[in-house]
């Protein structure tokens, strides 16, 4: 039997988690001299209160679900990939080169093209550290945390010498052609007859990140593909004994992984930015780790905390923007979420799990007095 | 309840080495120990049975300081004593001998001996006396072992002396020893015992934890069983039986005995020509071994374990690569090729029951719909297309299975884990020999299964046989090799030592081959060239 229902390992224990932080949060706004009760008023209406808000906290959530997909994907075949940052700067470079290379006649036939590109150019650059892993038993978190230096390095140089159009200062691609401008969400929205701000950079990538939440849940729980990758994840000498091949799982959970983190590319290069600038990824990469520990490498697990950390980016500009805050607190505050949401989940669950063992040591207690057996409560909290 | 007998040579009058009064533990929601009471009178052999799970060994950890109970009283030798942790049990003069030792590989006896004892910042003086306190044992109990041999250099016997003899050094009174001939031979179980009767003369308690029906039987003076958290019964060994403490571990009648009709062997169906295995340290494991199994018989392989079954088993099952030829059904099998794999293998009709059914035949956070299909799961029944699983078919399958194997809960849709031992070994069961394959592997079919299961187990892989099938059992149980097997081949040092009829041999003799000794003396045990073994220095 499991120690707490799935309920309470999905929502209780994140729950718990973000208040903590948040109450953390709290104290150190309060303790340099600021109102933490008007600091969350404007980060909610920030990031929530206008369709402005909105459309940025999509936009930054729209690059998380991405990374954090890609975090989760390789989360179960049990490899920790780091490198989202670096696969997600590589898919950028092939949603340049796509954009650039052709004069596209209208988004419609841009959009296929370019998510092909950037999911291909991120799932080469998570191959080779896969292929370390599996054939040199070099470590993944080694090579994919050294992969996104090497890629950084990588981007600078394509861009300073050849992709840096003549006579630019700017180290960025020229302007993607016109026919790669893909519709903002208040465009998608207006169709519907939904008013939303045309300022905001959120774009229809939003919902192919919606779609590759599906399509992974679908790869993790129901292909063959997904049962080989849990399967490895959860033993691998139970996998050996499957004949399920390692080095098979290894590299194609990572090169799907990797191409989950390259398709994010689609988002902020050819969605917002519309050019390929330095460091296009801002982060978003290592974001992914926390969000996929907080989604607990679920598909909607990660949307929601995708979610959560879309508002706190939005919300944390609104924040010192207009409070004074420093940039820095900002950062203080999105820490201490991804720590106790990610790294001190134990600190939670544990007093948590208690609680339920001593309400159930009670419990059949109660029930023995009942007539009739519940025959029920064996099976409950086991529904997939 | 009969009260804990006494030692006919001791008074009456002196007080318990052990007294528990209604010790509780529980874990979570289950009561690993419920209401436990028990007295054991010192200079006795107090035998404590009962199945897996039964909670033997939360009361031993009790004992040993290392959980802390949730109700009850300790006494040792008459005084109420607090086991906060294993620092207080030794000093309350209790031993504690582990299943899986807690030796420093890379130390020798003497030093494993004395770490964590020594006395003063320097090490000579303590190693001296232990020196000496060695000799004396050794001596005096049959406890030789070399001092300044390396751990890794001991045969597992002579680790577990040197359990022994840290335990004695503390100057322990009461030797707790759990599970302690697991992993000795017949031999060596015969010396321990000798030991602990010497070491009993001299007034030590000792309590022996064992699943071993025939151990309690030889051994002790007490024994008490254990079913479900509860002390069910403590009886004198004399006035009782196996099939009385049997009946009193599982709480019903149960049939020690395999009830099987003789073999009708035909073809062979497996035929093993000097196959050798070298592990990955380099160490030659398998060291050219030819057997066969034919059609409807059982070629039982006994051996102490560690002596190349379970890597037998892993290179025929498909990961392990290996020298030699295999055939099966008189056709090769690909040992080092990308064919060497275990989908290959089951193509062929080999299915395998692994010896570690929690590592390897099973996936314990899986449900067991999904573990149902482990390793089957590119089998066209379970697809619904060529990418997606058809899981209401795979659900609805395993609901069937469950029902033919008796798995209890029959319930496809809760996790491996949640299963008991027994109940996960019929799942393992159920999905190897529904696959009807020519061959069946079958490593340690009962460890850790209650002894209810093991009947029902047994009889499943008897019907296989003779619906003509040929089955490999590897077990380090001799009884379950004697009872099953139609052929039994003996394994030590990677070698087939030779081969018996079960009607016409013994355990003695089955034990002599075991430890490696032949009829015509000790056979020659060929080490590995030392260049080879290097890589094995650190090792564990």
């Amino acid at each position: 039997m499991d120690v707490i229902p799935k309920w309470a390992d999905a929502i209780l224990v994140p729950l718990i988690s973000l208040l903590i932080s948040f109450a953390l949060s709290a104290l150190v706004i309060l303790s340099i001299g600021k109102d933490p009760i008007e600091a969350v008023k404007i980060m909610v209406t920030g990031a929530l209160g206008s369709s402005y808000g909105w459309g940025y906290t999509l936009y930054y959530a729209t690059n998380f679900i991405f990374t954090g997909l890609c975090v989760a994907v390789a989360f179960h075949a049990r490899m920790f990939n780091i490198g989202g940052e670096g696969q997600a700067a590589l898919g950028g470079l092939g949603v340049a080169l796509v954009c650039l290379s052709v004069d596209w006649p209208h988004w419609l036939v841009a959009l296929p093209v370019a998510l092909i590109a950037g999911a291909l150019f991120g799932a080469a650059w998570a191959f080779i550290p896969a292929y370390l892993q599996a054939k040199r038993g070099s470590h993944i978190v080694i090579t994919t945390i050294m992969f996104n230096f090497i890629a950084a390095s990588f981007l600078t140089y394509m861009l300073v010498e050849h992709l840096r159009p003549a006579g630019a200062m700017d180290p960025a691609t020229a302007k993607f052609p016109a026919g790669t401008h893909l519709p903002s969400l208040a465009d998608a929205l207006g169709l519907v007859g939904i008013p939303f701000s045309q300022a905001a950079p959120a774009n229809i990538t939003f919902f192919i990140a919606l779609l590759a939440c599906y399509l992974v849940w679908l790869l993790i729980w129901r292909t063959r593909l997904g049962y080989e990758i849990r399967a490895y994840g959860h033993s691998e000498p139970a996998a050996r004994y499957a004949g399920i091949s390692p080095t098979k799982i290894i590299v194609v959970s990572m090169m799907i992984s990797g191409a989950l983190a390259g398709c994010m590319a689609v988002n902020n290069v050819m969605g917002e930015a519309e050019r390929l600038v330095l460091n296009s990824v801002e982060g978003a990469g290592f974001i992914g780790i926390a969000v996929a520990l907080m989604g607990r490498s679920h598909p909607l697990g990660v949307l929601l905390a995708a979610l959560l950390f879309g508002f706190l980016y939005q919300g944390g500009a609104e924040l010192s923007l207009w409070a004074n805050i420093q940039r820095e607190l900002i950062v203080v505050i999105q820490a201490l979420v991804i720590l106790f949401t990610g790294a001190l989940d134990n600190m939670v669950r544990m007093p948590i799990e208690a609680l339920f063992l001593n309400f159930r040591r009670k419990a059949p207690v109660e029930a023995t007095t009942a007539p009739k057996p519940d025959a029920k409560s064996a099976q409950g909290g086991h529904g997939a | 309840m009969r009260d804990g007998a006494e030692n006919a040579g001791r008074p009456d009058t002196a007080a318990p080495a052990i007294e528990l009064k209604g010790i509780s533990k529980a874990f979570g929601p289950v009561q690993a120990n419920k209401d436990i009471s028990i007295r054991v009178m010192p200079g006795t052999i107090h035998g404590i049975i009962g199945e897996n799970g039964a909670g033997k060994s939360t009361l031993m950890s009790i004992l040993y300081g290392f959980y802390k109970a949730d109700a009850g009283e300790i006494f040792i030798q008459g005084r109420k004593t607090e086991i906060p942790d294993s620092q207080a049990a030794i000093a309350a003069g209790i031993g504690m001998v582990f299943q899986h030792f807690k030796l420093v590989e890379n130390f020798t006896v003497l030093e494993n001996v004395v770490l964590g004892a020594e006395e003063g910042a320097l090490l000579k003086p303590s190693l001296a006396k232990a020196r000496k306190l060695l000799s004396e044992l050794a001596a005096e109990y049959e406890l030789n072992v070399d001092p300044d041999e390396m751990i890794e250099e001991l045969s597992v016997g002579h680790q577990q002396r040197v359990e022994i003899l840290k335990a004695l050094y503390r100057q322990a009174d009461i030797l707790i020893l759990d599970e302690p001939t697991g992993v000795l031979t017949p031999a060596e179980a015969d010396h321990l015992f000798r030991i602990l009767n010497g070491l009993k003369d001299q007034g030590k308690t000792i309590i022996l934890i064992t699943h071993k029906l025939r151990e309690i039987m030889e051994i002790t003076d007490t024994v008490s069983v254990m079913r479900r958290g509860e002390m069910t019964a403590t009886v004198k060994t004399k006035e009782t039986s196996p099939e009385e403490l049997a009946e009193l571990m599982v709480g019903r009648k149960v049939l020690l005995r395999v009830d099987k009709k003789p073999a009708e062997p035909y073809a062979r169906v497996l035929e093993v020509e000097n196959l050798r295995i070298v592990d990955e340290d380099g160490v030659e494991r398998v060291k050219g071994v030819d057997l066969h199994v034919r059609g409807g018989e059982i070629l039982g392989i006994a051996g102490v374990a560690g002596n190349g079954q379970s890597e037998l088993l892993h290179v025929l099952g498909g990961y392990g690569r290996a020298a030699g030829t295999v055939r099966v059904n008189g056709e090769d099998i690909d040992l080092t090729g990308s064919r060497s794999d275990g989908q290959s293998r089951r193509a062929r009709g080999i299915a395998h029951v692994p010896e570690d059914r929690h590592r390897e035949g099973l996936i314990l956070d899986f449900f067991a719909w999904e573990n149902m299909v482990f390793g089957y799961h590119n089998a066209p029944e379970y697809q619904k297309s060529s990418w997606f699983m058809d899981n209401a078919a795979i659900r609805r399958i395993t609901q069937e299975k469950m029902q033919r194997f008796d798995v209890r809960p029959p319930n496809p849709a809760l996790a491996a884990k949640n299963f008991s031992g027994g109940n996960q070994q019929k799942i393992v069961l159920a999905r190897e020999i529904e696959r009807d394959p020519d061959l069946l592997l079958v490593g340690q079919p009962t460890r850790g299964v209650d002894i209810g299961a093991i009947e029902f187990i047994h009889q499943q892989i008897i019907a296989l046989r003779d619906r003509g099938k040929a089955i490999l059992l590897v077990s380090v149980e001799l009884d379950e090799i004697l009872s099953m097997s139609d052929r039994i081949a003996v394994m030590f040092d990677g070698r087939i030592m030779g081969e018996r009829l079960p009607a016409e041999t013994d355990e003695r003799e089955l034990g002599m081959l075991m430890a490696g000794i032949t009829d015509t003396g000790r056979a020659p045990v060929h080490r590995p060239p030392s260049g080879l073994v290097t890589g094995n220095g650190t090792q564990a």
